[in-house]
């Protein structure tokens, strides 16, 4: 039932592909409220991430609240939840969503439904919400507005009669858009009487607070000097402040029933505040927890190791922080006979490794080195033991292999017609195996083919983009584990299995792969003082051999007045082009040549 | 004690490797006001250096560029303003750059007899096809011609400059060039192998996919090539691309090598002095405009760190055969050298890539193609 009080808020969410705009219309939300002043009005407000600027996406979510006044005279607290559109980040995407009561679908005028937004709309209709369909973008020539209405009702299933048309750019819509949300979505509902149940969907840590978890309050309250407790652990903390983003970090006396915002706690260690946690009082504890909570599960690996070994407990510290701000990452400690101290990290998808990956060495700055992604592979052992095995390097040998398995992801592509025919090229050559395809629209058809994720992880997005002039969109989700006839491949560089650089490939494209492997290495690797022979192995056969020839000739040869400083500069980058190599053996070997099983082309 | 190096930026056409500062003559009229700047620049570091009670000139460089294009008249007033302001001395090394071509025996005479003792013919090859691929503007019997008038006008310290490496340059074509140098009975040799750099009509070629050069293994050869005839002439490699007959190095390059104060004057120079390098701006009417004004022409400069002047003396140290004299290290920087390096340089020795020998810090002769690899572990 909702309460009296609550019949005020409104809690909602934006689903948008990327580009679609959403970022600009959520700066038009809160320029109309006023939320912001012009002054401080700063393009796409909420992707404050220096990284969320430069690629425009979102990543981390943040919740802000508007304050507006309807035209039936009220005025009604909104609170704006902001979600990442990349299909990485689905889990971020349902934690947020679980935060709302209904959600503003943004389709593009003139592109129409892509395939992440797809995914995302099934998600949010998962979790009942109320979605109002948007199109933006109207003032561009090519906008179709109808054309993408009728998309959403043939693909979505959804009344599009009633959709918005805005425009993000010039602000055309944005009072509509306020309007429909305080008429169509339910108001929250929850009983602030009851004992506190608040859903952690999101946290960071400041310096000065400790451990800031963002919250949707479910039921009851929260007050500033409260006991609470963490129902998964059972810990339990004082609150220091309550408050609300404005966006700025507003103190608040409460947060009731229906209410998003944050709360401190003095809480010291980051893995306390667990998103998809339920927050209770101490006193009067609440007897279920919050349900429906999707745990993220990492469909990727790799290895993050320092190229400075002292570098180690720098990057432990740096993940433990990062992963209260990413409760997706996963990490452990794990040990290369060629790197070193490590970490093996699970990552949602590739771009949020990329991510990660950066954000390590810019805000951290820390100096990495990534081994190439792998997924899990379920190994059935002739002794019947299935293990899963998330490094190449720890497969056992194959005649202890009964059979391996690997992840398979269902992936749907929407594609122009005209491109039907490269999509099918494509997944060919990427193992995949035809399911279905449907029209979307006149010209647009979605194509469903099951896929080895293995497969993914390495070029597929940038193939089929390229294949398809950027037209195509991907998703993908898990489907389940399926036999393979898989192999390890391994690179030895001067006669030792360098382990970072192993790889599980399929049997059929081994060959092709250890040759263009060890072609590219011979390329990365830097002429060493002596010969280094590059052979690509599988098992005890050697399927290729490059080598990198001595260096036999490196130097200045004319050195005068006028060149003395250029050269020393010249030479000082020479040095520090060797540092950033990693040594192993006594072969230098840069960062980049780790990756480059990543970038083969077929 | 100081050296001098005058930079000429004139010259008839530009090579086709060429990346220097250097550039055709536009106009007479640019000729006369950068000599003017040049006097001006001359006298202004005259009265600083007069102050510091250290007029005492060990060496001058006119280098460029072609500086021998210039009038003979033009060349004898800038030594003469030289000769004028700052201590002379019959010790003095006075070095010309000259291209073969732009000399004749008059010319030398006349410079001869404004002090002029050292000359440095850019003769880079005997073959007429290589040196037409390089766009230089003689030939060969120009370039002996040249030598043949500088030894008959006196001249008792000639060097010459030679390439290899070039494109489709071969190791026959490049021992012939050797063989005929010798013939010339010179004093000094320069031996440079090709660098292509950005910015060069080979540069561009090479971007483009459309410059044959020689494989790695032939251009070592040539190298040795050079070291064994040169050598068999009663040559020394005194450093890694100079060779000369006993006595006769170049005291002016010594100089950067050895660590010693230049000052670098004319367009785009370079200085080192005061401990400070600096250069001089590379646009002609900023150059100019600054010297009418009676501005010192400086328009970067550089303070080294103690670690960074270490770091260069070493590898420039290292380039002589004769390494670097680790007691004069000590006193320049009151530390000994296995202080900073010690742990580079055992490792370099275990290597086999440095050695000691009678107090002096060495490339081993494996290292010296590798040189570069050496230095890095003390910049």
């Amino acid at each position: 039932m909702t309460q009296d009080w609550q019949k005020h808020i409104r809690n909602f969410c934006i689903i948008a592909h990327i580009d679609h705009g959403k970022s600009t219309l959520a700066d038009r939300l809160l320029e109309y409220t006023g939320a912001v002043s012009d002054r401080e009005m700063e393009e796409q407000l909420l992707d404050k991430m220096d990284l969320e600027r430069e690629r425009g996406i979102t990543i981390k979510l943040k919740a802000v609240r508007l304050n507006y006044k309807a035209k039936d005279g009220e005025v009604y607290q909104l609170n704006l939840i902001d979600t990442p559109g990349h299909v990485d980040f689905t889990y971020e995407v349902s934690r947020s969503l679980a935060a709302c009561e209904g959600a503003l679908l943004i389709v593009d005028a003139a592109q129409g439904i892509e395939a992440q937004t797809l995914a995302n709309v099934y998600l949010a209709l998962e979790h009942d919400l109320e979605i109002i369909p948007v199109i933006n973008k109207i003032d561009l020539p090519s906008a179709e507005p109808d054309r993408v209405k009728q998309e959403i009702e043939e693909v979505i299933g959804l009344d599009a009669s009633q959709a918005i048309l805005t425009s993000a750019k010039t602000g055309e819509g944005t009072q509509e858009i306020l309007e429909a949300i305080v008429q169509r979505i339910p108001a929250p509902q929850g009983e602030v009487d009851k004992p506190l149940r608040a859903l952690i969907f999101d946290s960071f840590f400041d310096p000065y607070k400790g451990a800031i978890p963002n919250i949707r309050v479910v039921e009851g309250e929260v007050k500033k000097g409260a006991k609470i407790k963490m129902m998964s652990s059972g810990k339990t903390f004082e609150v220091t402040d309550v408050g609300i983003y404005t966006p700025a970090l507003q103190p608040v006396e409460s947060l009731a029933a229906g209410e998003v915002g944050f709360i401190a706690a003095s809480i010291k260690n980051v893995k306390d505040t667990r998103v998809g946690d339920t927050i209770t009082e101490e006193d009067r504890p609440a007897s279920e927890p919050l349900p429906g909570y999707k745990k993220a599960t990492p469909m990727v690996y790799c290895g993050l190791y320092p190229i400075e070994t002292n570098q180690y407990e720098d990057l432990r510290d740096a993940l433990e922080k990062l992963q209260l701000n990413d409760a997706s990452l996963l990490y452990e400690p794990e040990t290369s006979t060629a790197l070193g101290f490590g970490f093996r990290c699970g990552f949602l998808g590739l771009l949020h490794m990329e991510i990660v990956k950066e954000r390590l060495e810019r805000e951290y700055d820390l100096q990495l080195i990534t081994t190439a992604p792998s997924v899990i592979y379920q190994v059935i052992k002739t002794d019947g033991e299935v293990m899963m095995v998330d490094n190449p390097t720890n497969l056992p040998d194959s005649s202890q292999v009964e059979a391996i398995e690997e992840p398979y992801v269902e992936a749907s592509i929407i594609v122009p017609s005209d491109y039907v025919g490269s999509v099918m090229e494509l997944c060919q050559e990427k193992r995949g195996q035809f399911d279905n395809m449907e029209y979307v629209a006149q010209n647009r058809v979605v194509m469903t083919y099951t896929l080895p994720l293995s497969e993914i992880i390495f070029d597929f997005f940038d193939a089929l983009k390229s294949r398809t002039r950027g037209y195509a969109s991907f998703d993908y989700e898990f489907k389940g584990y399926f036999e393979a006839d898989l192999v390890k491949l391994d690179i030895m560089i001067n006669g030792e299995v360098v382990d970072a650089l192993s790889c599980i490939v399929h049997k059929e494209k081994a060959y092709y792969r250890g040759r263009v492997l060890a072609q590219k290495l011979r390329k990365l690797i830097p002429r060493q003082l002596f010969e280094v022979p590059i052979q690509a192995a599988i098992g005890n056969k050697i399927i290729a051999r490059e080598t990198v020839k001595a260096m036999r000739k490196d130097v200045l040869e004319k050195c005068y007045g006028g060149d003395i400083s250029r050269k020393r500069k010249l030479l000082e980058k020479q040095k520090e082009g060797k540092k950033r190599m990693k040594q192993v053996g006594s072969v230098e070997i840069p960062q980049e040549a780790f990756m480059a099983v990543l970038s083969i082309d077929e | 004690m100081l050296g001098l190096y005058i930079h000429f930026p004139f010259c008839v056409q530009k090579c086709n490797y060429c990346d220097f500062l250097s550039g055709p003559i536009s106009s007479r009229d640019v000729v006369q006001d950068y000599l003017q700047a040049l006097e001006k620049e001359l006298t202004i570091y005259h009265d600083f250096l007069k102050r510091d009670g250290n007029l005492k000139l060990e060496t001058i460089y006119l280098g460029g560029g072609t500086p021998s294009l210039l009038e003979t008249h033009e060349l004898v007033r800038v030594l003469e303003k030289c000769r004028d302001l700052f201590n002379w001395s019959p010790q003095m090394e006075v070095t010309l750059e000259a291209n073969p071509g732009t000399v004749d025996i008059k010319k030398l005479v006349q410079l001869k007899k404004a002090g002029l003792n050292r000359l440095s013919f850019g003769v880079q090859s005997f073959d007429q096809n290589l040196l037409a691929s390089m766009g230089r503007i003689h030939s060969p019997k120009m370039a002996k011609e040249s030598i043949m008038a500088a030894k008959e006008a006196g001249f008792k310290n000639i060097s010459l400059d030679l390439m290899y490496g070039l494109p489709e340059q071969s190791l026959g074509q490049w021992e012939e060039t050797l063989v005929q140098t010798i013939e010339l009975d010179v004093q000094h040799i320069s031996v440079y192998g090709l660098k292509v750099e950005e910015g060069t009509v080979w540069g561009e070629w090479e971007s483009e996919g459309r410059l044959s050069l020689p494989e790695e293994d032939v251009v070592l050869t040539m190298r040795k090539y050079a070291n064994k005839i040169l050598r068999q002439a009663g040559f020394v490699r005194y450093e890694i691309s100079n060779y000369a007959r006993p006595g006769y190095e170049s005291r002016h390059n010594l100089g950067y090598w050895t660590g010693k104060p230049y000052l670098g004057l004319g367009l785009g120079a370079s200085s080192d002095y005061w401990n400070r390098r600096f250069v001089n701006t590379s646009n002609m009417e900023h150059y100019i405009f600054l010297l009418k004004r009676g501005q010192l022409p400086v328009t970067e400069e550089e303070i080294l760190s103690f670690r960074q002047r270490m770091g260069e003396t070493i590898f420039l140290g290292l380039r002589l055969s004769t390494g670097l004299d680790l007691e004069q290290f000590k006193k320049r920087y009151g530390v000994e050298i296995e202080v900073i390096y010690g742990a580079e340089i055992e490792k370099l020795k275990k290597m086999g890539l440095l050695k000691i020998n009678q107090g002096h810090l060495q490339l081993t002769t494996k290292a010296v193609s590798i040189a570069n690899y050496v230095f890095t572990f003390f910049v």
